[in-house]
This record gives C-alpha cells, structure tokens and sequence, in this order.
C-alpha cells in the first residue's frame, strides 16, 4: 500500500509494516472492508449486521454476567438478585443482555423477512439461507434456556411447560425430557444444564454456524435488491455506516426500555432505585405455590395461545400445537429455496412468511387481550351482565326468571363470554400483581442486613410472615374469618359473607373499641355471625357497660389502652396512671374480671377466654393452636378447629411454624427495611 | 475478488470530504453502540473494589484452661458469622489461630495460622517445637521466629490477644498482605 504521508516513515508505520509482513493482515482488512455492494448502500441491509451486533452484545454482557452468576436451585436467584440489587452497574448490564435478547428476536424477524422479500434465499445463496433458519433456532433455543437461568418464579414455570412439552416427542419424549431437566426432576442440574446449553453449547454452535453463514455471504456476495438501477457502492464506509447507525439505533431502543422508567420517575419527583431498573426478577421459583401468572416472554405467547386451538384434545392437541404444526412451518421454510424455483414460488414464499408473520402477530394480540381484557374492557357496558352471571352462574333458566323478558335474558346471556374474558382478565391481572408483591418482598427481604440464609431465598419467603400470613390465612382461617379494614368501601360486604370476628387490626386499640361498642359486638365483624351472638359477652356490652355509672367513658378507654397494651400492639406513650386504672379493671371480679382470668385475679379458667396476654404472640399462637383449651373457649367454642392439636393418629392441620407465621402476621410482625433518616 | 475495481475506488472515494466523514461517523456509531454494554460489564466486574471486608474484631476464640501452660502452641478455630456476598452464614468457623502459655502465665500469645510468605496454613509439627507451611517450607519457632533459610520475609503474623476476668480468651482477628517484610494489615 502506498502511504499517505510522505518522507520516512513513523514508527507506528514501521510496526503496522512488521506485522504485516509477518501476518498479511493490512490485506485480511482489507478484504473485509472493501467489499462491493452492487447498486449501492441500503437500509434494508442492515438486519443482518444489527444481528452480528446484538450476538456480539450478548457475548459480552453474558461473559461478565457469568461472572457473577451461579448455576445452582440454592444460589441462582440469589446470585441473579445480588446482580440487580447489590452490584453497581449489575442491572444496567443484566438490563442490556434482557432486553437485547428480546430486540434480537425482533431483528430475526425483520431479517428473515427482508431475506425472502428481495429473493435472496434463492440459487446460489440455498445452502445459506438454510444456516440462517439453523441460526434462528439456535438463537431461539438460547432465549428459551436464559429464560430460566434466574430461576424466579415465572422462568420455572415456563421451563416447566416448556420441558413438559418436549416430553411430547415421539418415541423419545420422555427421555429427552428427562435428558434436557437433568434428572426426574426440576433442580441443580437443570439449571447446570440449561446453563451449559445457553452459555457454553449453543453459542459456540451459533458461532461456528455463523463463521460458515458470513463465509459464505462474502463468497456469494451481497444480493442486491433488483434491478439495480444506481452505481455500486462499497461496504466500507457506505454500508457500514448505515450498518452502525442501525446498531446504535437498536442499542439506543434497549438503553431507553431500561432508563425510560428512571427519567419518568425523576420527571414525578420519586426516587429511582437502580435494582428496579431493567430486567423484571420474579420471586423466588417454588414447586409448592400456585402461580398463576405464568406466560411464556412475549415472543413465545402466539405459541402459548396457538396451544390453546388444540384444547380438549388432550396429548394429541398438544402434539399437534407444540410439536407438529411448528416441524410442519419449519419445513416448509427449509423448502423455501427449492420452491422458489418454481415460477410462483417465490411469491408463495413470500406470502407465507407474511402469512406466517400475521399470524404469529394476530395470535400475540390475542393472547395479550385474553389476559389484558380487564383493563380496556367497558365494565360499565358488562356491568348488568356481570351482575347475573355471578348470581345465576350463568344459567340461562335462571336469567330468564331474573330479568323476566325473554329478548333481554338473551341479549344478556350473549354477554356472558365477554364476563367469563372479563372474569379470567382480572384472575390473571391480579395474579400478576400477587407475583409482583411477592417478587418485591423476595427482593426487601434478601436486602435485610443479616442476607440470605444458605438454604436460599425460598426458605426466607416461607418463613416471612408477610408473604405466607395472607395465604395461610385465606386457606384455613378465611372461610369463617373476614380480614378486612373496616374503613374499605366493600367492607360490609365482606363481612356480610363471614361467620366470625374480623381479625383486621385483632389486638390494637381499634379492634378493642370496636368489641366494646354496643353497636358493634353483636354485627358481623365481632359476634354478629357467631354462636356467641346473644352470648354473655354481647349481653356485657350492650348492658352492664352502658351503666354509665359504673362505667365511665374514662374508664372503657383504660381497659381499651390495656388490653392493646397486653396484645404489645398498644401506644407507648398512655401514661402509666390510665394503665394502672385499666389492670385494675379488667382484674377486678365486679367488671371484667368476673368471668375472664386476668394475671392472679383468681377467676377460674373455662367461663371466659384468659386475658392475660391477649393479642400477644403466645395468646393467638395458643388460640390458634387449641380453642377448646379452658384459657380460651373451652367447651363453648364455636365450629373453630383445634389447628396444632394432632386428632388421632392424624397430623395437625398446622405446624407450629406455620401458626406461628399466621399469628406474627395478624399482629403486623414482619420485617420492614430501615427507612432513610429523616423519613 | 474484487480486489483492483475496489482499490480504485476507495482511491477515488477515499479522498474525498464526503468519504472521510462517512468513515468517521461510522467509526464513532459503532465504537458508541459497543460501549454500552463493554462499560456495562466494566462497571459490574469492578464491584468488588468497593467491597471490604469485615472489620477486625475481637472473636471470642476459647478459655484459658484450655491453653495449658507449657509453651506449646494449639491451635483453636475462630469462629464467627460471616457475610459472603448474598448468603449470611450463621456461626461456624473461618479460620484458625495458635495460642500458647509460658509457664504460670496468665498472658496469651497468638498466632494467624497463615504463612507470611504465600498465605498456605502454617502447621505445627508433631513434637510442637515448630511449625511448617507445607507449601515451600517455610519454618518457624514455636514463639513465630523465622528459622533460616527460609522464603518467609518476614515472622509468623502476631494477633492482638484478650483474656477476660471471667478466663476467656478472644483475638483480634485479622489478615495481613503476604509476601511482603512488613505486616501490614489487610483492610
């Protein structure tokens, strides 16, 4: 090469010569770079470059993820949450290999749609195209194994389906599932595996076929879009620059998905948190919780909904969905090249790929307005639908009986499907936001500053009785028992359904005022629904405490301050004096303490539930444990059922842990994380 | 290969205003679009620099009745909570320590367990007159002296020590950079 500068040469020159001479690499540039692009420089090439780019993307963050990653069912979600939260920069870069993977699928697409849009598939170039769509299934196969690597929640259940659906194969189903899980089941050797496969077997196969697919694009040049009507241009820099604008648009797009929340954030005046930036990390994956908020990533869903066409038919609908019509759609694109040749095949090409593209777009929105529904839905429009649907079950008879008139029953019953679409929108979107709560709370609590036991972060949930209380509580306790704040608008209406006190607030100040309100204690959020509804109790409260000289306002509000101050719910600061009047109140034989035991009062236990230590831990874990036991309702309980007390021969319906877990969530005891100073 | 038509074009291209500054925009889109994510991970795999370690702490270790007063060093395993990046692990032990008793003493000598010259564990030998890293032979006296030759640069690493009214022993545990004649503690 001639240089452009004149005289001698500097010593840079005289290095780049050196190696030249040794390794002919200024020619290896060169014929990297000079490249004749006939009829000049296009956008529309660009896709295959952007890939190159997002692959390259890829590498990179997934080597410095790997870094940091951890490939066990003990350490995976915990690695993957010290990266977003703990790390600096760790969700920015967890963000880009997210969301990259997403824009790669996109830029596929877009690829492979320009690739048969402009013939390019055709002779001489078959042999590439065909690497392409092995490229496009090894890029998809990585998307589906990452997808479980943080081993959160929603990536468990996916693989889950995923692997199931892998056991579908003939022949060799089972054991190819049992190969790709690692063993009968779901654990560290599935996540080693899928781990080997996304960062170690697939790309290195990508990258191979990859060389041969690049290789073989220079031998055949670039295929230019016909007829070629301007001047031929070169790769280097006309192709290349609209090449890197592309890249550093796509690059651009991911940087913006991952910091647009931030900038709207700072916009509102919030705080931005970087660990809630980028990539969404699910709760903890647990085998023992439903999750009902389980999609596959986005890109999957037309399959996910495509299943749905084959229900009801049971293995074979699923064989046909999952296995079948996708070998049949990838055959058919195999054979793309070969139908080309034939005078409308190309066009036929064509229009599948648009067809198939469609399709796969209509199938996505469908599958996002069954689960969407709920929110663009016009509940107003629904609203007398919903109404009789939820009070007939949807029985026509019914409907017609209710609404009287036979045009409106039927006008009525054709809403029907949309209530049912309006009824599973708002189960999903509410699973969704459970699954949110739940991955928060995951998150605060591996924050705490004592970490993450090693057992994992799934033995901190099930330990939380934030996270554990509500469930425990809706399955054992919740068919008898409201938990509501009486201040919420549906309030009554909850309790109207239930059949004993309302817990809310059980052992504060509040719930205590509230029993003693004459107005109260015999409705649905005390005794109301109760077999205690004319009891000794009520009959206390709406007689002998309206006595308003024996009992004082001053005196009520002492044995409410004391009884929440037994509970360790009460406020510190009632001064000692109210206290003192409020112990010897509830101890007293004349008042409360003629039917209830309070300290050493004497009252003999089985007439009354023990005072002492009402609301605190011991207390509810007691009554939880055993009602019938003589310090609560003896032998006057009411339907309440004996939770830790073994029957015979019989397990208890609780373990004492999980009591325990009911009983610090009634009384708010769970981990909070230290507030900022000042807040 | 294309190679004279491309020569002659980059030659005509390559001159000119219009040339240069495609190359320069393409250089800088692509060299912005990759940074993203080098700087990214970076970022991440320079995290640990910010990291310290816990800070040195007097760790109860044992009694003093169980340090017999011969001048013969044991050793005694440190045990503390530990912190290891997302895991908390409850106590167990991290690491170990020699203590030894002059006769009548009521002083406690201790020594890390970690050879000054590479970091290996330092071993007493079976009689207890020395100790021995296995790695590169390093040996030293019972009281921590150098015996030479030796590659160690410097004596065995003493630890502040604390022995209670009630009789219990704690030590100041902490590390120091290795390979080097000063004891320099680890931060």
């Amino acid at each position: 090469m001639r240089s452009p500068f004149r005289g001698r040469p500097g010593p840079l020159r005289k290095l780049g010569d050196f190696l030249d001479d040794r390794t002919g690499w200024r020619g290896l540039v060169h014929e990297a770079l000079y490249e004749r692009v006939p009829g000049g420089a296009r956008w529309r090439y660009v896709w295959g470059s952007t890939l190159v780019f997002a692959f390259m993307t890829q590498v990179i963050t997934g080597l410095f993820l790997w870094a940091s990653y951890s490939a066990s069912a003990q350490t995976a979600w915990e690695s993957v949450w010290y990266i977003q939260h703990e790390m600096a920069g760790g969700w920015l870069l967890r963000g880009i290999h997210h969301f990259m993977a997403q824009a790669m699928v996109i830029l596929l697409a877009l690829h492979l749609l320009q690739v048969v849009i402009d013939g390019a598939y055709k002779a001489p170039r078959e042999v590439n195209f065909w690497l392409g769509l092995v490229l496009m299934m090894l890029v998809l196969g990585m998307a589906l194994t990452g997808y479980l690597l943080p081993w959160d929640q929603k990536g468990y259940w996916a693989t889950r389906v995923a692997t199931n659906l892998a056991g579908l194969v003939p022949l060799v189903g089972p054991q190819l599932q049992q190969l790709v899980v690692g063993g009968p089941d779901y654990g560290h050797h599935t996540l080693t595996r899928f781990f080997a496969l996304h960062a170690g077997f697939l790309p290195a196969t990508l990258v191979l076929f990859l060389v041969v697919h690049l290789a073989l694009f220079r031998k055949h040049g670039l295929h230019a879009k016909q007829p070629v009507t301007r001047p031929d241009g070169m790769f280097w820099p006309d192709q290349l620059l609209k090449d890197t604008v592309a890249m550093l648009a796509v690059m651009a797009v991911v940087l913006g998905v991952i910091l647009v929340p931030a900038v709207r954030a700072m916009l509102a005046g919030g705080p931005v948190v970087a660990g809630e930036l980028g990539a969404e990390l699910g709760a903890p994956a647990d085998p023992s919780q439903p999750y009902a908020a389980a999609r596959p990533e986005w890109y999957f869903l037309f399959l996910f909904q495509f299943l749905k066409v084959f229900e009801g038919w049971g293995a074979t609908g699923e064989f046909l969905g999952a296995i079948v019509v996708p070998g049949v759609i990838m055959l058919v694109m195999f054979l793309m090249p070969i139908v080309g040749r034939w005078r409308l095949g190309h066009r036929f090409n064509v229009a599948f790929t648009l067809g198939l593209l469609a399709g796969v777009a209509a199938l996505t929105g469908l599958a996002l307005d069954e689960d969407y529904y709920a929110v663009w839905a016009d509940k107003q429009r629904l609203a007398e639908a919903a109404r009789l649907y939820d009070e007939t079950g949807g029985d026509e008879a019914k409907v017609l009986a209710s609404v009287g008139d036979k045009a409106k029953a039927r006008a009525v019953a054709g809403q029907f499907h949309a209530v049912e679409k309006l009824r599973r929108s708002e189960a999903f979107l509410a699973a969704v936001s459970t699954a949110r709560a739940d991955a928060e709370r995951a998150a605060e609590l591996a924050g705490r500053p004592e970490r993450i036991p090693p057992a994992g972060a799934l033995d901190l949930v099930r330990r939380d009785p934030l996270a554990q209380g509500p469930r425990l509580f809706a399955q054992h306790c919740g068919s008898c028992h409201a938990h509501v704040d009486p201040a919420r608008p549906d309030a009554a209406a909850i309790l109207a359904k239930s059949s004993a006190a309302n817990l809310h607030g059980f052992g504060t100040a509040a719930w205590m005022r509230g029993l003693l309100d004459p107005e109260q204690v015999a409705g649905p959020a005390y005794f109301g629904n109760t077999a205690h509804r004319e009891g000794d109790m009520v009959g206390f409260v709406q007689g002998d405490l309206q006595d308003k000289d024996t009992w004082k306002q001053a005196d009520i509000e002492a044995v409410i301050a004391v009884m929440a101050a037994e509970s360790g719910l009460g406020d510190a600061a009632t001064p000692a004096q109210t206290i003192a009047r409020g112990r010897e109140l509830v101890a007293a034989t004349d008042r409360c303490g003629g039917c209830h035991r309070f300290g050493d009062n004497g009252t003999d236990l089985g007439t009354a539930c023990d005072l002492t230590g009402w609301g605190g831990r011991e207390w509810l874990v007691g009554i939880i444990r055993d009602p019938t036991h003589e310090r609560f309702y003896g032998t006057s309980n009411d339907r309440m059922p004996s939770f830790g007390k073994a029957a015979e021969s019989a397990a208890p319906l609780l373990t004492a842990e999980q009591i325990g877990l009911i009983a610090d969530w009634l009384r708010g005891a769970w981990y909070r994380p230290a507030t900022l100073a000042g807040e | 290969m294309q190679t004279t038509k491309a020569d002659g074009d980059r030659d005509s291209a390559g001159d000119t205003r219009r040339g240069f500054l495609a190359k320069v925009a393409a250089l800088a889109c692509g060299g912005l679009a990759t940074v993203a994510p080098l700087a990214a991970g970076v970022w991440a795999f320079l995290d640990p620099l910010r990291r310290k370690g816990a800070a040195a702490t007097f760790l109860p270790v044992t009694e003093l009745t169980a340090v017999p007063d011969d001048g013969v060093p044991r050793q005694f395993a440190v045990v503390s909570e530990r912190i290891d990046a997302w895991t908390g692990f409850p106590r167990e032990p991290i690491g170990a320590v020699y203590l030894r008793r002059e006769k009548g003493s009521q002083q406690v000598e201790a020594l890390s367990a970690t050879c000054p010259h590479a970091g290996c564990f330092v071993e007493l030998e079976a009689d207890g007159r020395c100790f021995r890293c296995p790695c590169h032979n390093s040996t030293f006296t019972r009281d921590g002296g150098i015996v030479q030759p030796s590659p160690s640069p410097r004596v065995m690493d003493a630890l502040e020590c604390q022995v209670s009214e009630s009789g219990a022993v704690s030590v100041k545990w902490q590390n120091f950079y290795t390979g080097i004649a000063d004891k320099v503690a680890r931060e």
